[in-house]
């Protein structure tokens, strides 16, 4: 068939096939937003100014142009109770690959942001090992270093969508405690094997140097797996919001566990129990029981444009896109409904590492002008298949508000307008 | 600022082992020894600095306290926000009362913490918010006995010390499912 004037709708409401992503071109249906658009150029084909007299020097460090300012972390307010406490939310429907810049990389602290100082800065590994140890910032530098790409989400991420009433919120304030960097730092199992993990040992219990001294523990097997201390993040040295001197880094799992500016590593024969483990990030069933210890991430999705708060603006050719993520491995499939889930399409996920870090994904959408529901639904390489609302919901307390993963519906009005919604 | 340890001391102070191999020729295909830098410490020089209290009770610090010695250090150091009597307030969560199966539930200290041992790690790391580690052992001993005793779990003279407080029995002790294994 003639793809390149015909577009191959795959799914219910527009969706058309994701081979129209790769190189082939839209021309007959992309043709009247082009011309439109061609006619309201056609004034600003003039040499402009900044072609016609030098721009700045280089500077030191660098800052996002002045008129992308608007791109910025959604950020709370001042606790007066907590000072310090907190967080900060990714832009994720102002973002289009899968790294975070460290500056927009979500913030969830306890008590603030210490200023640590990394030659007056300890970290010691000890409990039930053969000999406990004492490092400094730069002792861990000259050890051998691994660099990986993860996400990063809060288990409470998303949990506004838990209430009953669905808020007229965007992606950012619903879904921006995720985030994905490179991460590069000393794997934890290094030291543990210098300092000599003993036979009855099975849990390392695990602090940080902030006023809360957060506190979290960890199965052994997976901090001899692939937990790491990480030093850099997208290649310079880790922000203080996200533990300078150094964090752990937990792959895969609820992000308060990879505790920042850690200073302490005490093996142990059992968790800790922290009030971050019992109190907090347990998660409430139907009968009053809780879970406790939930670490990964549970399979999601969410579309971040078009999503909540944004208009369309005209009618025609528009790339749904968004994120995809598993604690339990690699995105393997992502679907997209544009008829509130009755009708799906497999989207196109770009290619690079997906073993728990964000996949993009990509599938071009006719608009009609007629209402829609955009609906996304991930697959990952455990099988495990994102849920819709009301079985998560089925599953909890009407009151936990932690691992929500449920399928993000998006409403778009025929004025265009995008919303959330429960669908 | 060259303030990193030179490597290859520490290779010669362990690895008279690998110069004798040198001089029999292996020493092209010995194995590199791995980077070990960290300093030696004992648990006798992290004693203060060790702040985690785990439901078995180890690490618990000397001292001891009532509800009765507790309920000053609680009005001047936590009623502010969680109330006289435990209640909570806006931006500070009630620490007694409440139950796990109301609708909505009301998780507390009282109604939802498994271990005594959470409340002494989390207040002595942590509370109050103003002033983290302000407070003594003694007065943690005390602050702890008394918020638990605004729930009822213990008798206002009670001592709670680093004997008797790994025997509290929580009211939600068998309320969590354990899926770290999951």
């Amino acid at each position: 068939m003639d793809i390149k004037n015909n577009p191959e709708y795959v799914a219910g409401n527009g969706l058309i096939h994701r081979r129209h992503l790769l190189g082939l071109g839209l021309a007959g249906i992309g043709s009247m937003a082009a011309g439109s658009a061609l006619g309201a150029d056609a004034g600003m084909l003039n040499i402009p100014s900044w072609s016609k007299i030098p721009g700045n020097g280089p500077t030191e460090y660098g800052a996002p142009s002045p008129f992308a300012a608007n791109v910025k972390r959604l950020a709370g307010g001042h606790n007066a109770t907590a000072p310090g406490s907190g967080a900060s939310r990714t832009p994720l429907h102002l973002l289009r690959g899968t790294i975070t810049p460290n500056s927009l990389h979500f913030e969830r602290h306890h008590s603030g942001v210490p200023v640590i100082d990394p030659a007056q800065h300890r970290f010691v590994i000890h409990g039930l090992v053969r000999q406990a140890l004492s490092f400094s910032y730069e002792d861990l530098l000259a050890y051998p270093m691994v660099s990986q790409i993860y996400f990063l989400e809060c288990s409470g991420n998303s949990g506004a969508n838990t209430v009953a009433t669905a808020g007229d919120t965007n992606a950012a304030a619903l879904h921006g405690l995720l985030s994905c960097a490179e991460w590069t730092g000393v794997r934890l199992s290094t030291l543990l094997a210098e300092a000599g993990v003993t036979d009855t040992a099975a849990w390392v219990t695990v602090t940080g140097a902030d006023a809360a001294s957060m506190g979290r523990s960890i199965p052994l097997s997976k901090a001899l797996d692939d937990v790491m201390i990480a030093l850099y993040q997208n290649g310079e040295p880790i922000r203080p919001e996200q533990g300078y001197p150094m964090r752990l880094f937990v792959p895969g799992w609820e992000g308060n566990v990879s505790v920042k500016w850690l200073t302490q590593v005490k093996v142990a024969d059992a968790p800790a129990h922290f009030r971050d483990e019992t109190s907090k990030y347990t998660d409430l069933l139907p009968d009053g029981k809780s879970l406790q210890f939930t670490y990964p991430m549970g399979v999601k999705s969410v579309i971040t444009s078009p999503s909540g708060q944004m208009k369309l603006l005209r009618q025609g050719i528009h790339e749904i896109t968004g994120v995809a993520w598993s604690g339990h491995g690699a995105i393997q499939r992502v679907e997209i409904s544009a008829d509130g889930g009755r009708t799906w399409a497999d989207a196109h996920i770009e290619a690079g590492q997906q073993h728990l870090a964000l996949a993009r994904f990509r599938l071009p959408w006719q608009w009609s002008g007629a209402p829609a529901i955009l609906q996304s639904r991930a697959t990952d390489s455990s099988n495990n298949v994102q849920p819709g609302r009301d079985i998560w919901m089925a599953a909890y307390n009407p009151a936990n508000r932690y691992h929500y993963n449920a399928i993000q519906s998006w409403s778009v009005s025929a004025q265009g307008d995008v919303k959330n919604v429960y669908a | 600022m060259f303030t990193r340890k030179p490597v290859y001391v520490f290779a010669i102070a362990a690895g008279v082992f690998t110069l004798s191999q040198a001089s029999i020729g292996l020493a092209a295909d010995a194995p590199a020894k791995p980077v070990a830098l960290g300093s030696p410490v004992t648990e006798a020089q992290l004693a203060v600095w060790d702040l985690i209290v785990a439901p078995d009770g180890h690490n618990l610090p000397e001292g001891s306290g009532t509800a009765a010695q507790g309920h000053a250090v609680y009005q001047q150091k936590c009623a502010a926000c969680h109330g006289a009597a435990g209640e909570g307030a806006s931006g500070s969560p009630a620490l007694v009362g409440g139950s796990v199966s109301t609708t909505p539930p009301l998780l507390t200290v009282g109604s939802y913490w498994p271990h005594a041992s959470t409340l002494f790690d989390y207040v002595r790391r942590a509370m109050p918010p103003t002033a983290p580690k302000s407070l003594s052992n003694t007065e943690v001993y005390q602050v702890t006995a008394y918020v638990l005793h605004l729930h009822g779990v213990l008798a206002e003279d009670f001592v709670l010390d680093k004997n008797t407080l790994p025997a509290v029995q929580m009211p939600n002790r068998d309320g969590f499912i354990d899926v770290s294994a999951n």
